[in-house]
């Protein structure tokens, strides 16, 4: 395999709140390699965008991180001055967000942005920089006559190609992108899907690809890895966690997500929703709306281990 | 007279809004210009029927079903409910046909008042329309309630909306809307902010709850897999145009729009062995203040022709309930 970019350790993730503390993750492990796309699912509310500032260390107030360690090229961020991490942030890690007008400057053109980024990181001539951002912006499927627009000329999935471009101009060693296509339609959705997909085999990115959206997962990610209430409940590979999805939660996600490729015309149901992060449910979380609850899943919680090869569940069923 | 097979006829139904501008461009621009949301749309809604309203965001979704339910003015065309012209009605008479159509919205927390017990907001219209208060509107807010799955009712009653989950709140919208026994729904992204794993479940309910209760549904979505699992009928609207309309099976197996064919090949599928091949159009959709003029989706249409940018194509039936606006030999 790879090497290792990203090793998160038993990261845990509190906020503090007047009605009590919601433990938005919990115990997290999670490796991430080298030019892999790892997606990273659940429903709203169970911990994605969490975990994802977390690396970043841009916890909305007043997240916590209250134990684990977040090792990034050999050292843990976690031990990192808040300089050292603004430097990371700028240069090594890069973010694609579902507003991208939070990162953009809405008063720089859309070349200055590409401009400053070159220089910052590649340290080239003007002339260079300029043909460089012709370049990338061309790549991009954006006409360069656009570059002197500025961000609010942009529609929004311009905008997020625009995001991407500036990734690359980094050569960020880890992407981190937060329902990148969540408010784009779907055909603007799939022409940046299929430019991200381009893009990322030309240049081996790496990238976190955290979505609710089960379809978007399906076509880019190499891994999955399945959060339900603050808990990571399944990793593997894309293909195997598809075809043998482990945890019943995974089952049934997988199973009520709509297809338009199939022809059954019924989706399966799950009953209940998802819990309350404050006082979550004892045992395994999942337990009072697992089809397939024992006795020993109500009090006791489940380890995360790998059942089979580069599979990994947190589930008592497949307890030996 | 025989009770027609329609339950809503729509003909010609535009809807302008004027753009606002500031004083001083409207002194150099003389001419008023508008957004045309909805620009020339008949849409046929039958009884008993799930009719979809699918296409991509400011195609004029959303601005159709308030025209139907008559929460907008219409700036051109008809629309005839159960037979009556709703443009007929005096205020009072539409007032009462109102009882007969009701709405479900995107977002549940948005549309219920805070301050407002689950329970009283049920049944708000049975108190406005006069039809129930006291202990006869709470037997019939808790019977309904019931029936949508808001249980226990008798504790749900009394919560306020931000004390429910986002299934029960849909729930409660659904409940609300169902009180008076309306015969249309006008349901708009009723699932979009449901979670994944309790999507199914509305989807179902709605189905049952349609069985129960007679009801026909407009279902607005953006989602064409969603729409797969409840719709008899769909149509594809495009920048404030119809572009195609038929039964499901027929439009999303045998495509004739280029665009419907776009965006059926866009939805992302749930399988990673699977490989989107059709290329995306070009571009994204343009202005709806100045539309393009001959068809609308040329300027981004793989199979553009000359005809294409000068005549507006008519939706024309080429099969049995299968109806396509496009210049193409699509057959
Ligand atoms: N600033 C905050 N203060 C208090 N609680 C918070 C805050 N931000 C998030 N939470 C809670 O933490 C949990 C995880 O939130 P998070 O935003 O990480 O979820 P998510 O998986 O990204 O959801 P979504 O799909 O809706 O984006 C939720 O229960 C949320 O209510
Ligand atoms: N009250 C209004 N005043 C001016 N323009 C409006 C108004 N309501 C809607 N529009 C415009 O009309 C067009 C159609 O809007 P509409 O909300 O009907 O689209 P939609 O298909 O429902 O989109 P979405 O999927 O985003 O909900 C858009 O360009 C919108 O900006
Ligand atoms: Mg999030
Ligand atoms: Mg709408």
């Amino acid at each position: 395999m790879n090497e290792r970019v990203l090793e998160i350790s038993n990261l845990r993730i509190d906020y503090p709140t007047r009605a009590g503390i919601v433990r938005a993750v919990d115990d997290v492990s999670l490796t991430v390699y080298s030019g892999e796309v790892l997606g990273l699912v659940g429903e709203s509310g169970c911990g994605k965008s969490t975990l994802g500032m977390a690396i970043l260390r841009l916890l909305r107030p007043p997240g916590k991180i209250v134990g684990g360690k977040i090792i990034f090229d050999g050292q843990n961020l976690l031990e990192l001055s808040e300089e050292e991490m603004r430097r990371l942030r700028g240069a090594r890690i890069s973010t694609v967000f579902q507003d991208p007008m939070t990162c953009l400057n809405p008063l720089q053109r859309i070349s200055d942005h590409f401009l400053e980024t070159i220089r910052t990181h590649g340290s080239q001539d003007k002339h260079e920089a300029r043909r460089l951002a012709a370049q990338l912006i061309d790549r991009l499927g954006i006409r360069a006559e656009r570059l002197d627009d500025y961000p609010h000329q942009f529609s929004g999935g311009m905008r997020q190609r625009v995001m991407i471009g500036l990734a690359l101009a980094l050569n960020a060693d880890l992407i981190i992108a937060d329902e990148p296509t969540t408010s784009l339609d779907v055909i603007v959705e799939a022409q940046f899907l299929d430019l991200l997909r381009d893009l990322q085999q030309q240049f081996k990115l790496t990238i976190i690809l955290i979505t609710h959206n089960i379809g978007v997962v399906a076509e880019l990610a190499d891994r999955v890895a399945v959060m339900y209430a603050g808990k990571l409940v399944e990793l593997a590979e894309a293909l195997p966690l598809f075809d043998t999805p482990l945890h019943p939660y995974t089952r049934g996600l997988l199973s009520s997500v709509p297809n338009i490729s199939l022809t059954e015309d019924r989706l399966q149901i799950m009953s209940g929703s998802p819990p309350d992060l404050i006082n979550p449910p004892p045992g395994c979380r999942f337990h009072p709306r697992c089809p397939r609850a024992m006795e020993r899943c109500r009090v006791e919680e489940p380890l995360f281990k790998e059942v089979e090869l580069g599979h990994w569940t947190a589930c008592w069923l497949y307890e030996k | 007279m025989p009770e027609s097979e329609n339950l809503v006829e729509v003909r010609g139904l535009k809807k302008w809004f004027p753009v606002q501008k500031s004083f001083i461009e409207r002194l150099v621009t003389r001419q008023r210009q508008f957004v045309h949301a909805v620009d020339g749309i008949d849409i046929d809604i039958r009884r008993g029927e799930v009719f979809g309203l699918a296409g991509e965001s400011g195609s004029g979704k959303t601005t159709t079903g308030r025209l139907i339910l008559r929460l907008e003015e219409p700036t051109d065309g008809n629309i005839v409910f159960d037979g009556v012209n709703l443009a007929s009605l005096s205020k009072e008479e539409m007032r009462r046909m109102r009882k007969r159509m009701q709405v479900i919205f995107q977002d549940p927390l948005a549309s219920m008042n805070p301050r407002m017990k689950t329970g009283d907001a049920i049944g708000h219209s049975l108190v406005i329309f006069d039809e129930a208060r006291g202990e006869e509107k709470r037997r019939r807010v808790l019977e309904m309630m019931e029936r949508v799955g808001l249980t226990p009712a008798h504790v749900l009653y009394n919560k306020y909306p931000h004390q429910l989950s986002g299934g029960q709140r849909q729930r409660a919208v659904i409940a609300r809307a169902l009180i008076l026994h309306p015969d249309l729904i006008v349901a708009d992204e009723p699932i979009a902010m449901a979670d994944v794993s309790v999507r199914a479940l509305l989807l179902d309910l709605m189905l049952q709850l349609k069985q129960d209760f007679n009801l026909t549904y407009l279902f607005i979505t953006h989602d064409l897999a969603t729409a797969k699992y409840i719709c008899d009928r769909i149509a594809i609207m495009y920048l404030g145009r119809i572009v195609e309309m038929g039964r499901l099976t027929d439009v999303y197996r045998h495509a004739l729009h280029p665009y419907t064919q776009a965006l059926l090949a866009a939805v992302p599928v749930p399988d990673p062995r699977f490989r989107r091949t059709a290329a995306m159009p070009r571009g994204e959709i343009p202005n709806p203040i100045n539309p393009p003029t001959g068809c609308r989706f040329h300027p981004r249409c793989p199979a553009a022709q000359e005809e294409c940018t000068k005549v507006e194509p008519e939706l024309r039936e080429v099969q049995k309930d299968h109806f396509v606006a496009c210049h193409h030999d699509t057959m």
